[in-house]
């Protein structure tokens, strides 16, 4: 379902962190662990993303986090060639994907889509996770995806 | 029409002003002084002392607060004081409206809507740089090199286009549309440089779908524009351009995080057009001029299908270089230049246009103008829009 990278597919960006409020603190240890995870409502059942203290639907603060299969469907994309970061600028152009998750009620995540970065994006094509674990402080994994 | 609780024509715009508008960093003024000279320039335009001036609306956290600009100008009441959150320059038509709201419930009698920007003095808007981590919303998308504003509104422009089968001709003839009409305007930082179709097709990618023409400028200056009672203006120094009707704009999570947004393929007005159109008794065939703010060029062609002046069906067809042109066109757009070319003063100078198209001052003045449309932000968690127009419209 899933594979694990330890190449690293844009180097010199800002690292992320888990906010110091503890909300999305669940979804970087789950990298870590190579598992997705996003919260689901208590209540209602419902896969909400990014982060909230509140279901969007029902309104119960009752939330817990749960794996889900890591793969979807491209829903957006861009290109980007002109760097907009000192890291980037003999990058080259990369690839952004938006990827729509139907095995959780449609929440969208983004991600870089790996290989060719010249290669023509259809929207709608099955995509799956690839975890790129990176050294840090701490160290971190991305959520990178790939064509399955 | 019996409901009473709305703008129409309760309301004017008696004075606009800038300061000369700066290529971002060029500025010989420090972001304060702009704003200072912007709302003397408003004032004097209106013909009302500075002095009168007693409230404040700004937006996208103006960093020249209404204290200092009260203490500074040595104005006697400070009675009114507003800030609208929003990304971007989404909040430029909601300061108007927070400003004739004011006025309207009798919080102040002469409130100034103003926007400024020195970007040498505090750096580029959107600029991401730093080696800190990053967390929050900002850590699900950054780390993967999508940190810009362009990279922000990209794949919203991809998704309208998968969806629809339009926009590509559309957003050039936008992006040229813009650049023809900075020609005759002397405040425009691109006047003296054209555009056409060879060259923006010939432009290097920012972010595709986005080539380099497709994206606002980076400017230094400053905007303000005086807003009192409809009855106030008959004194004043130019025929008042009134507030038919003004609305801010957000749908069902628009502020979701990692695009998230339940709509993701809109401009963000669907929800206001409705409620604007009401409220100014008017119908989007009514409009005889457009000032639609370009972030990104395939906002605007989303902006203009959700205010009901073309169809995803014929955006293509409709929205032509010449069509758009206020020499000649059936729907005249961003006759300053807007944010392309004439300045990017986070849009408040496309609400100005407006003001200008209505009482007949444009340098690319659309004959017999009634009503003049001018929106702020598309595709923001929170936009805004507004209908300006003489006081024929109203009876
Ligand atoms: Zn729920």
């Amino acid at each position: 379902m899933s594979r694990s990278t330890d190449e690293v597919h844009l180097p010199g960006l800002r690292q992320p962190a888990a906010a110091n409020d503890g909300l999305d603190t669940p979804f970087w240890e789950g990298t870590r662990a190579h598992e997705l995870r996003v919260q689901r409502c208590k209540e209602c059942e419902l896969h909400q993303w990014g982060p909230e203290w509140m279901c969007h639907a029902c309104n119960s603060m009752e939330l817990e986090w749960v794996a889900v299969e890591p793969v979807g469907n491209i829903y957006s994309w861009q290109r980007p060639h002109h760097p907009v970061h000192r890291a980037l600028s003999e990058r080259g152009p990369y690839i952004i994907v938006l990827v729509e998750l139907p095995h959780a009620d449609n929440i969208r995540m983004v991600g870089n889509l790996l290989g060719d970065p010249l290669q023509e994006v259809e929207i709608g094509t099955p995509v799956s996770v690839v975890f790129e674990d990176r050294d840090g402080d701490p160290d971190f994994t991305l959520v990178q995806w790939e064509v399955t | 029409m019996n409901d009473e609780y709305n703008l129409r024509g309760k309301v004017a715009i008696v004075g606009v002003g800038e300061t000369t508008y700066y290529k971002h960093g060029q500025s010989p003024d420090p972001e304060f002084v702009l704003v200072l000279k912007a709302i003397l320039a408003a004032c004097e335009d209106a013909g009302i002392s500075p002095k009168e001036i007693d409230g404040f609306c700004s937006y996208s956290n103006d960093r020249n607060d209404p204290p200092r600009l009260a203490n500074a100008l040595g104005i006697p009441e400070l009675r009114y004081s507003n800030m609208q959150w929003t990304s971007g320059g989404g909040g430029a038509a909601a300061a108007v409206q927070n400003a004739a709201g004011a006025v309207v419930a009798g919080s102040a009698n002469v409130v100034v809507a103003y926007r400024g920007l020195a970007q040498g003095q505090f750096g580029r808007f959107g600029r991401s740089g730093g080696s800190r981590p990053v967390s929050g919303p900002a850590a699900y998308t950054l780390p993967y090199g999508m940190m810009s504003a362009a990279q922000m509104y990209a794949m919203r422009t991809t998704r309208f286009m998968h969806e629809h089968g339009v926009g590509r001709g559309a957003m050039r003839a936008i992006a040229m549309a813009c650049y023809h009409h900075a020609q005759n305007n002397p405040r425009a930082v691109m006047q003296g440089k054209t555009l056409d179709a060879e060259t923006y097709d010939s432009s290097r990618w920012i972010t595709e779908p986005y080539r380099l023409f497709d994206c606002c400028l980076e400017n230094d200056g400053a905007a303000a524009m005086i807003v009192t009672r409809t009855d106030r203006a008959k004194d004043l120094a130019k025929a008042p351009a009134l507030v038919l009707a003004a609305q801010q704009s957000g749908g069902h999570r628009s502020g979701a995080t990692a695009e998230n947004a339940t709509d993701y393929v809109t401009s963000s007005f669907k929800p206001a057009v409705k409620h604007l159109y009401e409220q100014a008794g008017i119908g989007p065939t009514d409009i005889d001029v457009v000032q639609s703010y370009e972030n990104f060029t395939g906002g605007v062609v989303m902006s203009l299908i959700e205010h009901g002046l073309c169809t995803y069906e014929n955006a293509d067809e409709v929205l032509t270089f010449d069509n758009l042109r206020a020499d000649g066109g059936n729907l005249p757009l961003n006759t300053s230049g807007g944010n392309l070319a004439e300045c990017y003063m986070h849009g408040l100078g496309l609400q100005i246009e407006a003001v200008r198209q209505v009482r007949g001052e444009s340098c690319n003045q659309v004959d017999d103008v009634k009503v003049a449309l001018a929106n702020a932000g598309p595709m923001v968690a929170v936009a805004s829009t507004a209908l300006y127009g003489t006081e024929e419209v109203v009876g």
